[in-house]
C-alpha cells in the first residue's frame, strides 16, 4: 500500500512539524509531543488536556485552541501516549484552577492517563479525569474492557471546553463532561479496513461486496459482517442501534463523522438519509457536524453520534470555538 | 542443582535477550495483534526495549532490582498502549521485590516475577483465563520450581500458556471488543510474555555454559 510518508517511525514527528508550521496559535513541541495552545496557561480558567493515539485527525490535536483542548498528547499510529506527555501538559496548562483529562476508554488509555494523573497530582497540579465510552456495538461490559470511546469525544471536549472558557471552575467543567458522555452514543460501520505505517497494509481483510458493523476507530474488527448495503439501508441501522440505547425524549446534536477515506459527498449523502431517519422516528436533530473529525487513518466508513440536548448544552455548543478542525463564532 | 548468584549483569544480559527476541519477532507479534487487535504489538513493544536496553548501557546500575526498576521505568515513558503500562510494572515492581541486594538467587527472583505478575494482574482487572500476557506468565513463574532454577521448563510452560489462549474468549484488552470472534486466535500479550521467559532461559543457558564463575 502506497503512503505519503518517509519513513513509518517518523509520521508521528513528521506531523507534529507540519502542524507546527501551520498553526501559529499554537505552541507544538515535536520532542515531547504536546500541543498547546499558544497562550497557555490561561488565567483562571480550568485546563482541559486529552490525548490518544494518533491516527484520528483532527482529534486530538486538531481541537486545541480557546473554545476547546487546552492541551493534546499524541502516542504512536493507534498507541495511546505516555505519561510524561500528559503530566507535562497537565503543568504547562494549570493555572491554578485545575485540569480535566478528557480520556477514551481503552485500556492502554486509561492505565496511561492515570499514571499521568498521578505524577501531576504530585507537582500539586489538581486533576480530575472523566472517560469517554460511547461506542453501542460494544456489550457486555462485566466480561470486556466497556465500551469504547469514539465520536462523543468531539461532544465533550467542545461542550465542556465551551464551560472551561465561560469560567466554570473545574467541578462543574468535569459534571458537563461527565453529562454530555453518559448523552451521547455512537455506531460505526467499515466499507474497507485502515493501513497502519507500522504493518503496511489492511489491518484486516473486507472482501469487496461486504462491510463491517460495530467497528472501533483502532482497525479492530467489527463485531459483524453483511453484504453491502445502501446508504440508507446503513443509516437505518446505525441510527437505530443508537437509539435503542439512547432513547433521546427530545431534540439531539448530530454528528455524522467520516473514518478518513469516505469523501463528503458520500457523508452528505448519508446525512440526508441519518435526518431521514431521525424525521421517522420523531427524533428532532437540534444541530448537527458532517465531516471527518474522529478518523481511523485511511479507514472507509462512517459513523454517527448522538447526543442528547438540551438548553444549556446548544449554548455550550453555538459558543464560540478556534481550533485547526472546529472553527465558529470567532 | 547448584544455588546461582544472579546478579546485575546476569538481569542486564537478560533484558538485552528480550530486546534482541521481541526485535526478531516484531513481525509476528504485529500480524497476531492485526488479527485482534490493532497491529502495533510488535513496534511498540521494540521500541519500547531498545530504549530500555539504552538506558541500562548508559546507567549500568549496579543490583539486579535496579536492573528490572529502571527497565520498567523506560518501558512506561516510551511504549504507550497497554503493553507499555503492563509490562513496566511487571519489572518495576519485581525490580522492588528484589531490593538493593547485589545478588540473588533463582528463588528470590521466582517471587519478584510472582510479584510483578500479581501487580499486572491488578493493574489489568486481569485474571487467567482472560485471554491475556497473565496466560503464559503465571504458568511460567509456577514452572520455575521450587528452587526457581527450572529456567526451561518455565520456557516451555510460557510457550504452553501462549499456545492455550488460542481456543479462548477474550475478556480483557482491545480484543474483547471481538466477543466471539476473538475465538482461534494467538493472544500477541501472552506471545511476547513467552519471548520473555525464552530469554531468560538463554540467558541463564549461555551463563551456566560460558562462565563457571558464575555459580557460587
Amino acid at each position: 500500500m502506497k503512503m505519503l510518508i518517509n519513513v513509518p517511525e517518523t509520521v508521528v514527528a513528521d506531523a507534529l512539524r507540519g502542524m507546527a508550521a501551520t498553526h501559529p496559535d499554537l505552541t507544538v513541541d515535536v520532542e515531547r509531543r504536546i500541543v498547546l495552545r499558544r497562550d497557555a496557561p490561561v488565567a483562571d480558567k480550568v485546563g482541559l488536556v486529552s490525548g490518544g493515539g494518533s491516527g484520528h485527525e483532527p482529534l486530538h490535536g486538531g481541537f486545541v485552541g480557546p473554545g476547546m483542548l487546552d492541551a493534546a498528547c499524541p502516542g504512536e499510529v493507534f498507541t495511546s501516549p505516555v505519561p510524561d506527555q500528559m503530566a507535562r501538559a497537565a503543568a504547562a496548562v494549570d493555572s491554578g484552577r485545575g485540569v480535566l483529562f478528557i480520556v477514551k476508554n481503552y485500556t492502554g488509555d486509561v492505565l496511561n492517563f492515570d499514571m499521568a494523573a498521578e505524577l501531576a497530582e504530585d507537582e500539586g497540579v489538581q486533576v480530575a479525569k472523566v472517560l469517554v465510552d460511547d461506542d453501542v456495538a460494544v456489550s457486555g461490559s462485566t466480561y470486556t474492557t466497556g465500551r469504547r470511546g469514539t465520536g462523543a469525544t468531539l461532544f465533550v471536549e467542545k461542550l465542556a471546553g465551551a464551560a472551561a472558557e465561560e469560567g466554570a471552575p473545574l467541578e462543574r467543567v468535569e459534571a458537563i463532561a461527565r453529562r454530555v458522555n453518559e448523552s451521547s452514543r455512537s455506531f460505526g460501520v467499515a466499507l474497507g479496513a485502515p493501513t497502519t505505517p507500522a504493518k503496511g497494509g489492511p489491518t484486516f481483510d473486507l472482501p469487496a461486496g461486504e462491510l463491517e458493523l460495530g467497528i472501533g476507530i483502532h482497525g479492530e474488527p467489527g463485531r459483524e459482517r453483511r453484504g453491502m448495503m445502501t446508504s440508507g439501508e446503513i443509516a437505518d441501522f446505525a441510527v437505530d442501534a443508537v437509539l435503542e440505547d439512547l432513547r433521546p425524549e427530545g431534540p439531539v446534536l448530530a454528528l455524522i463523522n467520516g473514518m478518513g477515506a469516505t469523501p463528503l459527498l458520500e457523508l452528505y449523502g448519508f446525512a440526508a438519509e441519518v435526518h431521514r431517519v431521525l424525521a421517522e422516528r420523531g427524533v428532532p436533530v437540534a444541530r448537527a457536524l458532517v465531516g471527518n473529525y474522529v478518523t481511523s487513518l485511511d479507514m472507509a466508513g462512517c459513523s454517527v453520534t448522538l447526543c442528547r440536548a438540551d438548553e444549556e448544552l446548544l449554548r455550550l455548543w453555538d459558543a464560540p470555538v478556534r481550533t485547526p478542525g472546529l472553527r465558529w463564532g470567532m | 542443582m547448584v544455588t546461582v548468584a544472579l546478579d546485575a549483569d546476569f538481569f542486564h544480559r537478560w533484558m538485552s535477550a528480550v530486546s534482541a527476541a521481541v526485535d526478531r519477532e516484531a513481525q509476528r507479534l504485529t500480524e497476531l495483534d492485526s488479527a485482534i487487535g490493532d497491529a502495533d504489538h510488535g513496534s511498540n513493544l521494540r521500541r519500547g526495549f531498545a530504549a530500555a536496553v539504552a538506558s541500562l548501557d548508559e546507567e549500568r546500575p549496579d543490583t539486579p532490582g535496579a536492573v528490572l526498576a529502571l527497565a520498567g521505568r523506560r518501558l512506561i515513558s516510551t511504549v504507550g498502549g497497554a503493553s507499555g503500562p503492563l509490562y513496566g510494572t511487571l519489572l518495576r515492581r519485581a525490580g522492588k521485590a528484589l531490593g538493593d541486594a547485589g545478588t540473588v538467587d533463582a528463588a528470590r527472583l521466582r517471587e519478584a516475577l510472582r510479584t510483578g505478575v500479581d501487580a499486572v494482574a491488578q493493574l489489568g482487572s486481569a485474571a487467567p483465563g482472560d485471554k491475556t500476557m497473565l496466560d503464559a506468565l503465571y504458568p511460567a513463574v509456577e514452572a520455575l520450581g521450587e528452587s526457581g532454577e527450572d529456567f526451561e521448563a518455565a520456557r516451555g510452560a510460557a510457550e504452553e500458556g501462549a499456545s492455550a489462549t488460542v481456543p479462548m474468549l477474550a475478556r480483557r484488552g482491545r480484543a474483547s471488543y471481538l466477543g466471539e470472534r476473538s475465538i482461534g486466535h494467538q493472544d500477541p500479550g501472552a506471545t511476547s510474555s513467552a519471548l520473555l521467559f525464552a530469554a531468560l532461559a538463554d540467558t541463564a543457558g549461555a551463563v551456566a555454559s560460558g562462565d563457571d564463575g558464575e555459580a557460587a
